[in-house]
């Protein structure tokens, strides 16, 4: 259709924000990589060779990589299970809004909440965190879930991305899962198949796009994960992950190159699941 | 028969309630904490002021209106607001405006212009702080609404336009036919035609560009870090926590305070909130 050149008009404003904010301060970035903590001398790759040799940072990738394993392992198959459990039950709508509610809050709220959970008193001490009420309600020690490395503190503040995630999961697949027709599980069951197998050989390969699609974005968010690390434990005891090492580079050491570098890698490692999403994007489309 | 089949689905409405339960409990425990004086707070959990009904009239609003008027966290409330809405709209307006053009201008190059908006997607906040910081220093919008606002608008625009462009796109080409034929400009037809058909879409974007603004800490601790006066909630409540952070009577208040907005777009707009989430979640 022919409306004119005044294209460039509507074009303007978008372009000069994205140039100015996106692809001008990313090239630079890339540039800054190779030089030192101030941007004055050119270093080569020595950022790089750093930032995969430093202790820090080979801890903060051994954090995003229990991440990525715990943390999406949990988020997609919880959400699968709810999404198929809550299809049986009439108050599925309640169950949904309270699974779903932590996506509307800030991850600094959630890091108030649950460092709450997880407060930590001496023996003596009435608890006030709920968790370590529990555990001395049944007669153990009170433990110090932040502190505990490597394991204990990890998996608490991974646990806090599941509470937050699980939700979106949950109604990405359930979406997906009232879209399977009715009639090919009614036909296995008359079969015989028991319900094990009609999730097995029915449900799941229906479902496998789209669970796909939940994965990588799981994937992607545990790549820059920072706010959660940042609040609850600033990266402290052995808990940094690699977008936080960034900050940390960037306001802590005012080492421009290094958190530079840093940066790059994150965009490197995110780029081939964004891809990949932003591909399969329609199966989300498809679901609304 | 009935009840066989209430027999057999027992574990599924079991398992269903304790993980509600399980999920709800963290937050509850913050909702009732806000409200307990601090000797309180600190000498039994909160489970026991919801058990023990002697308890009720201890509990006491001298949290919130300690953080709203003591803490900051008034002033932040009120900056949180002075962020997310200009920023939302400009966002919203940039990005319609461009999206319709994408959709319905021929030019050379319109498709490679919008697989490279599309790519955009793909990059991570990190790769733009330090630049765009260097920047706002230069020409002192460092701890300004209006850096800011800029700064989330041209975060939030690739997904914004490829939103926008996917709808309009789909819209039927009689429409701007017959409007052409009535004399209409593409302008006219943009704001009488496209903007009215596309307030689903919109709301959507909108409530997600809102949502992502106001819960958003890196990018207000980047470029309003150290400028207390304009710092929103997010960002006071990290302040409060490094500096309060064993005065759990404050920190639950100030925490509820950040979740209030939130809470009711979530509750009152769900529909639009769940798909503004989806269609997000691939924001890089």
């Amino acid at each position: 259709m022919n409306m004119g050149r005044a294209h460039w008009l509507y074009l303007a404003p978008a372009l000069l924000l994205l140039g100015v904010f996106l692809v001008y301060p990313s090239a630079e970035t890339i540039r800054l990589s190779f030089f030192g903590p101030r941007s004055e001398t050119f270093v080569g790759v020595q950022n790089y060779v750093r930032a995969f040799t430093s202790r820090p940072m080979l801890i903060a990738f051994r954090n995003n990589l229990l991440w990525l394993g715990v943390f999406t392992l949990f988020t997609v198959g919880m959400g699968l299970v709810l999404a198929v459990l809550l299809d049986r039950v009439r108050y599925e709508a309640v169950i949904k809004s309270v699974i779903f509610l932590p996506m509307a809050i800030s991850y600094v709220a959630a890091g108030v909440i649950w460092r709450f959970v997880y407060a930590f008193r001496p023996a003596v001490a009435p608890q006030i965190g709920l968790l370590n009420a529990i555990v001395v309600g049944l007669g153990g020690q009170p433990v110090g879930w932040l502190i505990e490395r490597p394991w204990v503190n990890n998996i608490a503040l991974i646990v806090v991305g599941v509470w937050v995630w699980t939700g979106f999961c949950m109604v990405i697949i359930s979406a997906a899962y009232k879209g399977i027709p009715r009639e090919m599980q009614e036909a296995a069951r008359i079969d015989g198949a028991n319900e094990w197998q009609v999730f097995r050989h029915v449900t799941i390969p229906f479902l496998k796009s789209t669970l796909a699609v939940v994965t990588t974005t799981m994937i992607v968010f545990v790549l820059k994960v920072f706010d959660i690390v940042y609040m609850m434990t600033n990266g402290a005891y052995d808990t940094d992950v690699i977008a936080n090492r960034m900050y940390n580079e960037m306001f802590q050491f005012s080492n421009y190159g290094m958190a530079s570098a840093i940066a790059v890698i994150l965009f490197l490692a995110i780029i081939p699941f964004l891809v990949i999403n932003v591909r399969r994007f329609r199966v989300q489309e498809a679901v609304r | 028969m009935k009840r066989k089949l209430l027999l057999k689905r027992l574990p599924v409405h079991l398992i269903v309630i304790a993980l509600a339960v399980v999920w709800l409990a963290p937050s509850l425990g913050l909702l009732v904490s806000s409200f307990r004086p601090r000797q309180d707070l600190l000498s039994s959990g909160w489970w026991t002021a919801v058990i023990t009904p002697s308890q009720w009239s201890r509990f006491t609003t001298a949290n919130y209106r300690d953080v709203l008027t003591q803490q900051g966290m008034g002033r932040a409330f009120l900056n949180s607001f002075l962020i997310t809405v200009p920023t939302t709209l400009i966002t919203l307006t940039i990005a319609a405006l461009a999206a319709y053009a994408l959709a319905w201008m021929n030019f050379r190059g319109r498709q490679l212009l919008l697989m490279t908006v599309i790519g955009l997607i793909v990059i991570p906040l990190q790769m733009t702080l330090i630049p765009v910081l260097r920047m706002f220093n230069a020409f002192r919008l460092s701890g300004t609404f209006p850096g800011i606002w800029l700064a989330h608008a041209g975060y939030g625009l690739p997904l914004m336009i490829y939103l926008l462009r996917n709808f309009f796109g789909a819209l039927p080409r009689e429409l701007f036919e017959s409007a052409f034929i009535d004399g209409a400009t593409p302008f006219r037809a943009f704001v009488r035609l496209v903007l009215p058909l596309s307030v689903p879409v919109l709301a959507s974007a909108a409530i997600f560009q809102f949502l992502w603004v106001w819960n958003d800490l890196l990018v207000a601790l980047v470029y309003l870090g150290g400028f207390e006066e304009v710092a929103p909630l997010t960002l006071r409540l990290s302040l409060l926590v490094g500096s309060r952070g064993q005065d759990w009577h404050l920190l639950t208040a100030a925490a509820f305070v950040s979740m209030i907005v939130p809470m009711i777009v979530f509750l009152s707009l769900q529909r639009y909130f769940v798909r503004g989430i989806l269609a997000g979640a691939i924001k890089g």
